[in-house]
This record gives structure tokens, sequence and C-alpha cells, in this order.
């Protein structure tokens, strides 16, 4: 471990303990480093999800964490081993040093509390000390930080758009200054000009504030534009973890091949998709034995 | 040769409170049987409601709507006769199959309902079908969507489609949600049924890639009106109207992403 390293993962395990046990995640193994944005890319029920709930420890019976270790390396200098937190250790290391933008996440905010309330309570609860004034300058500057404008505060989420609610979530999610954000599919449910204002926000903030990026997707051709490194899971297991370059120019696993071939190609050739053209017929293939 | 034509059309929705929504505003063009057109654009920008209208779920407020040169029926057994012609494939293959009953009875009741066949040939016709979507009949048939997999749910919808031998067909997102290693089958389906039967396509979507592959034209909608409308290639490598562009410099393009990167010393070995 170096000082740039954030996180690392080793051997992370998880199963679901139904009958029969299902190992969505087997044997993960990765570091993440410090401010760097990873993309992690796999189809549904790959484990892409479970392993970033795993890390947060968000996961609730049947899944049960049976291996391995996740180290928050601290800027403080401190190792922490989320393994060993305690309940109530875990809960203040969550969204202080570890925020979280879920799925879907616009439609996870209180429908009866003002938007001001919600980012209040984040302080009330992670920073006993501040006073009910710096609360709300707080609360305002982040809605400033993130483009809805603190004017908001005081609006409902049904009377803000959804690209507006997904920004007032990150403004949460930056609340504390944590040093991880992991972020499950924050943009899938929105317009792609949207999309491409709330990323291009997330990297000038990552650049500001130099906080890491855990990006969970499918849509791979957005990863490769977005991230430093991309890590692809197939069946629980991390198949191939690379700089996004190399991904996109020479990937070695035959499964990520297939997944770039899978995406059309905006403005390159015609039939030429992202990666190779192989993946047309074998495309075919697996949607009959799928 | 079918040819279904969109003049004029205009969809007013009445909104509680404030008046009225112009869902549409004076939308025209033409869909030809063996011609697949993509009709792009955000949330909100009409697509659903033009599917709507064709499907008459909806009424337009404005316009006409010509199927060779007829103006689309209102009700009765002549508004049967035009859905049989016009038919629909859904966004949601969870949502659009009855999960009560076998495929056998989803492919049956079109096949009845509008007598496509004898009935003592339903039986074979059915299996026909799903061979078309490149299922296999004998592992299918009897099974209920739950058992099947997004993809094989998504088949079987294109199947039921084309069980009344329709000449257009309209998809409306017809992959978006599926896994993305088999989007491409699907589409490439319907891409080869579209070759072979001279369907007629109207492929909705809000993804400017596939547009692009699998259209000879692209049509985009923004609030309501068409902003630009051409041939695929020339939509999204020259468009003309800033609105078309705004949406596609917005679209993940790794392929320009790394275009001037310095380490391009493998660019020139594309596969």
């Amino acid at each position: 471990m170096t000082n740039d390293d954030l996180l690392t993962v080793s051997s992370f395990s998880v199963t679901y303990d139904v009958e029969p046990p299902v190992e969505a995640v087997r044997d993960v193994s990765l570091t993440l480093r410090r401010g760097e944005i990873l993309g992690l890319a796999g189809e549904s029920g790959c484990g892409k999800t479970t392993l970033a709930y795993g890390l947060q420890r968000l996961l609730k019976p049947p899944a049960v964490i049976t291996g391995g270790t996740a180290v928050f390396h601290d800027e403080s200098g401190e190792d922490i081993d989320l393994g060993l937190l305690g309940e109530e250790e875990m809960r203040a290391f969550r969204w202080d040093k570890a925020s979280m933008v879920f799925q879907g996440a616009m439609n996870a905010l209180n429908p009866v509390t003002s938007i001001g309330r919600q980012l209040d309570d984040v302080f009330t609860t992670h920073r006993r000390g501040m006073s009910r004034a710096e609360r709300r300058e707080e609360a305002g500057k982040l809605l400033d930080i993130v483009g809805v404008g603190r004017d908001r505060l005081k609006s409902y989420p049904h009377e803000l758009s959804g690209g507006m609610r997904q920004r007032v979530m990150i403004a949460m999610a930056l609340a504390l200054k944590p040093q991880l954000m992991i972020m499950d599919e924050p943009t899938t449910a929105l317009d792609v000009l949207v999309q491409r204002e709330i990323l291009q926000q997330i990297s000038e903030l990552r650049t500001e504030f130099g906080f890491s990026v855990i990006f969970i997707t499918h849509d791979l051709p957005l990863l490769l534009e977005i991230s430093d490194r991309i890590a692809v899971m197939r069946a629980g297991r991390l198949v191939e973890i690379d700089t996004s370059e190399r991904i996109y120019r020479q990937a070695k696993d035959p499964y990520t091949r297939k997944l770039l071939a899978s995406f059309p190609s905006l403005t390159g050739e015609r039939g030429d998709f992202v990666r190779g053209t192989g993946g047309a017929t074998s495309a075919t293939q697996a949607g009959v034995t799928a | 040769m079918t040819t279904l034509e969109f003049s004029h059309v205009s969809k007013r929705y009445r909104v509680r409170g404030s008046g009225h929504m112009l869902a549409l505003d004076d939308v025209s063009f033409t869909l030809r049987s063996g011609q697949t057109l993509a009709l792009v654009g955000q949330s909100g920008s009409g697509k659903s409601t033009i599917a709507k209208i064709l499907t008459q779920l909806e009424r337009a407020t404005s316009g006409d709507i010509l199927l060779d040169g007829k103006a689309i029926p209102r009700r009765g057994r002549a508004l049967r006769r035009y859905r049989q012609q016009v038919r629909m494939v859904f966004q949601d293959p969870f949502a659009s199959l009855n999960p009560s009953h076998t495929i056998r009875h989803h492919l049956e009741r079109p096949l009845r309902l509008d007598h496509v066949v004898p009935e003592a040939e339903v039986e074979d016709e059915v299996h026909r079908l799903l061979e078309r979507v490149q299922l296999d009949p004998a592992g299918t048939i009897d099974r209920r969507p739950h058992e099947l997999s997004g993809g094989q749910r998504q088949r079987v919808a294109i199947a039921r489609a084309l069980a009344s031998r329709p000449s257009l067909l309209i998809a409306d997102e017809p992959v978006s949600m599926l896994d993305v290693s088999i989007r491409l089958g699907v589409l490439n389906l319907l891409a080869e049924l579209q070759r072979e039967s001279r369907l007629g396509v109207l492929y909705i979507t809000h993804d400017l890639a596939t547009a692009r592959h699998f259209s000879d034209e692209i049509m985009v909608l923004h609030h309501g009106e068409v902003v630009e409308r051409g041939p695929a290639d020339d939509v999204i490598l020259r468009p003309q109207h800033p609105y078309t562009l705004a949406l596609r410099n917005a679209s993940p393009d790794p392929d320009r992403h790394f275009a001037g990167d310095a380490l391009s010393e493998s660019a020139g070995s594309r596969p």
C-alpha cells in the first residue's frame, strides 16, 4: 500500500444465503486510489451493486459477507478495517468518510420534507456542533455547488425535475466532504443532456475536493469517457481491471471485449461497434441461450 | 407496399390548473413498408405520444393519419383491421406479457382473434413464429413468462406482434430494459425480420448510436416538434440543427474521446 491508496479490498466475497446459495461476489480484490474515478461495469446480476453495498456494510440478510477485508486508508493516516467496525462506528463512518448515491436516488428523497430540511438532517446527525445558522449556510452552499441554487432550499422534491433531484442527492453525498463517493447508476434514468451536465459536475467536484469515486453502471461507453480505470465484473468475479484507455484499446478478457462489442459506435464506421464487429453474431447467440 | 402518413398532427393534453400542454406540434412524416425510421428525442419530447396516436390509444387533436391514403378508423372492426396492420412492441417485456398464461396462449390468441390461419394450422403457426424469433419452440411453448429471460420475453413479444402479419411495426424502446450483451441480438433480429418481411419499422429510442445503426432515416423530436430529419448517417455525423448537435455531443462516444489521445499508436489497428 502506498499513500496514494484510499481503499484496499482483498478477496471480498458475498453470498446470498438462500437455497441454493448464490455467490454474488467471489474473491474480489482491488485497490482504489485517492482522487480516482473507478468505473465498475457489468450486466445485471454480476454483483457490482452487491459489492458496493458490501463495502459499506449495507447488506441485509440473506446476504452474508463470507470472506475478505476492506481497509480504508483515512487521510489522517489511520487504516480502518471496515469489517472490524462496530455498528455505531460504521454508522459514523458512512456518509462522513464514504457516501453513496443510490440507483434511482432521485426518488429516495423524502416527499413530505423540504430538501433544505433533508440536508439539515445530515448535519444534525453527523456534525452535532454546528449551529442552526451554520447548517443553513452549508446547505445553501451545497445547493449552489451542484447547480440547483440555494433559493430551492424550501422546495419539496416534487417541485424539482429528475435531474435536479439527482443533483440534490449528490449535494447530500458531498455534504460531509467524504473521501469516497460510491455512485450506483446515478444517471441511468436521466436524459443524455442532463446526464452529461451531471457527469461534468462530478468530474469538476472531484478535481476541486479530491475525493475518489466508484461509479457503477452497465453503460461501458460512458465509463470509458469518465473513468480513470475500469473494473469489469461477471458472475461475481472481477474479470479485468485496467485503465480506460487500455480497456478501450486492448481489453484482455473475452467478456470485456464482448461487452465493448455490444455498443454500436456513435460516430465511427457504420456497422463498426465500439470495439470490433464480432459482437453482432455472438450477441445473437447469447440472446438465444440467455 | 403499405404507406403510413402522419400529416400535420398536433396533440394537446389538458393539464389541470394550467390549461394545455402541446405534446405534438404539427408533426408530419411518412413510414413505408421496408423502411426503418428512428424517432429520437429526450423524455417528454413526444415520442411515445406518436406511438399512442398510431395505435389509436390516443387521438390526435388535429391533423390526419392515413394508411394507404385512408384515414385510420376510430372504432369497431375497421379499427381492429387497422391494428392488425400496425403492431406495437413495448419497452418492458416483463409487463407486456401476461404472467399467468403460457407462451403458447400469447401467440395463439392473435392468430385466432384475427383468423390469420385456419384453426387446424394454429399450432404449426405458433411453432413457426417462435422459430422466426430464434427461440426453440419445444423448449419455450409451454413455459410462462417468468421462466424466460428478458431477451427471450422480448422475442416472444416480437413474435406476438408478428402473428397477425402486420406491415408496420412500432417498437417503443424495445431493448432499453434488456441487458447490454443481448440488446444487439434483439435489434439484429428486428432488422432481419424487417428485411425478410419488408416490414416498416418505427424505432423509438433515446439512444442515438443504435438509431444510427439500425435505421435508414432518423427523425429528431424536440418539445413536440420535428427539428431534423434525414438519412441516419447525415443526422448523426453532420447534424444541421443545434439541438441534434447537442444531443449527439452529450452522448457517450469513446471513439471520439480516445481519437485525439497521445497513446494513439494502436489506433490504426482497429479490427
